[in-house]
């Protein structure tokens, strides 16, 4: 277990504007399994931080207990001021407006062609729109993505990138404040991977949305952050920027730059 | 079902003589018990085992999370729907495989025998009354609901990969075939308390 004051942290960040998300003291078990200890983090707007550690460690458990897919047993989680422990479903929904979600695994419905999945969300959360703005938002949202020819296809029509930008797209198309990234590399090739990161870069400019981006992949580290997290033994235990956390001779966080 | 049973049965009938009654006793046979069994047995096969593993799937490629996080009660969206499916269409394809199966009886009275269309279905309804169909049309009813609730829950509660969504489709057929019989013998001790046996 290591100690708050044994926390490294390469450069305290200040850019000055407020933070979207905080998270305190958060703890989170499965059994006699401690995922989060006393996890602290700040993300403001318009920041890129990627949560970098090993399988298991507990990256994904935090973004799920951050959208509200996992209930923390212990701490705060503010959402644009909201503790979403506390929410009821209602007020999670109208949050969950404001956050996007990556899955891993993209989580696209298969019995549903591409226009249905980016349809999907937006018939759940904003009932009243017309069929003509969901077409356009739709065509829109694609055409971020370079896709709008696949409207019609189905998800298993599709290349496992190219799932990936509908994935993308369909989070996207609420417009967040927030994007929660679950490895959006993996399982792509490093070319794919690249053009991903890049395409994530690019949206994250134009809809000036912060992004919490959960990874291994060190390229993907190196290119999407503005600040980088290194989550281990349930803890923020090294915190600052790429190329600063890179100098850093401890081993438990060289160990992800070798 | 009908064409089976007609057959099976017809040896005995002669030896007691009583072949003329061949198409009411297949009548009550199938409209009571037969039809609405084995219809749920089948049903639990193809419907169960597909919401489980459709659920199951889902589950594990993390759609139910997506589908919560695009602000829909998955719950709602995914399991009331297919129970409350399974539990009203059950009795329809119930009374679909009866009619076919009678028809089949028909076919089987008449490839040893020779029964007029007619005579064979005034045979038929003459025995039947409501307290036949009435218990069996009901009892579909549970039938179709413990399918569909089985194979959601199996479904919904699926976990390691793609080995749990084939034991999900798997368990949702075993669960839901013994909870039929569960269900059926439950049927008869309420038809008879009511005195409609």
């Amino acid at each position: 277990m290591i100690a708050e004051d044994k926390m490294i942290s390469a450069e305290k960040m200040n850019t000055g504007t407020k933070e979207v998300l905080v998270i305190r003291h958060l703890y989170k078990s499965f059994g006699s399994n401690h995922v989060l200890i006393d996890f602290n983090l700040d993300l403001k707007k318009g920041e890129n931080l990627v949560v970098l550690g090993k399988s298991g460690s507990g990256k994904s458990v935090l973004i799920k207990c951050i959208i509200g897919l996992l209930k923390p047993d212990e701490g705060l989680i503010e959402v644009f001021g909201k503790n979403i422990p506390e929410l009821d479903h209602e007020e999670l929904d109208r949050i969950r407006v404001k956050v996007g979600f990556l899955f891993q695994s993209n989580a696209l419905y298969d019995s549903m062609t591409v226009r249905e999945n980016l349809e999907f969300p937006l018939r759940r959360h904003w009932i009243k729109i017309s069929q003509k703005e969901v077409n356009d938002l739709v065509m829109e949202t694609l055409e971020d993505v370079g896709l709008t020819h696949t409207v019609d296809m189905t998800p298993a029509e599709l290349s496992g990138g190219m799932r990936k930008r509908i994935a993308l797209a369909r989070t996207l198309i609420l417009k967040p404040e927030i994007i929660l990234y679950d490895e959006p590399t993996t399982g792509l090739d490093p070319i794919t991977g690249k053009e991903i990161i890049e395409l994530m870069i690019e949206v994250q400019k134009k809809y000036n949305a912060s992004s919490i981006i959960i990874s291994h992949d060190m390229n993907c580290v190196k290119m999407a952050s503005d600040r980088v997290i290194v989550l281990i033994d349930g803890k923020c235990y090294a915190n600052g920027r790429f190329e600063e956390l890179k100098k850093i001779i401890d081993p438990k966080v060289k160990q992800f730059f070798e | 079902m009908g064409l089976v049973l007609t057959m099976q049965l017809r040896p005995s009938m002669v030896d007691y003589g009583v072949e003329s009654q061949l198409p009411a006793i297949v009548g009550i046979a199938i409209v009571r018990e037969i039809g609405p069994v084995i219809t749920a047995l089948i049903f639990a096969g193809k419907i169960g085992s597909s919401i489980g593993a459709e659920l199951g799937s889902m589950k594990v490629t993390e759609q139910i999370d997506a589908m919560e996080v695009s602000g829909t009660n998955p719950f709602k969206y995914l399991v009331v729907t297919r129970v409350l499916a399974a539990t009203f269409m059950l009795p329809v394809l119930g009374m679909l495989s009866d009619a076919i199966s009678l028809y089949g009886a028909y076919l089987g009275v008449n490839i040893r025998g020779i029964t007029s269309f007619n005579l064979f279905w005034a045979q038929v309804f003459d025995n039947l009354s409501f307290s036949d169909v009435i218990p069996a049309f009901v009892k579909s009813y549970f039938f179709g609901f413990a399918v569909g609730i089985i194979g959601c829950y199996k479904g919904y509660n699926s976990s390691k990969g793609t080995e749990g969504v084939g034991r999900s489709a798997n368990s949702a057929v075993v669960v839901s075939s013994v909870m039929i019989f569960v269900i059926d013998l439950l049927a008869v001790q309420v038809t008879d308390l009511l005195g409609l046996n």
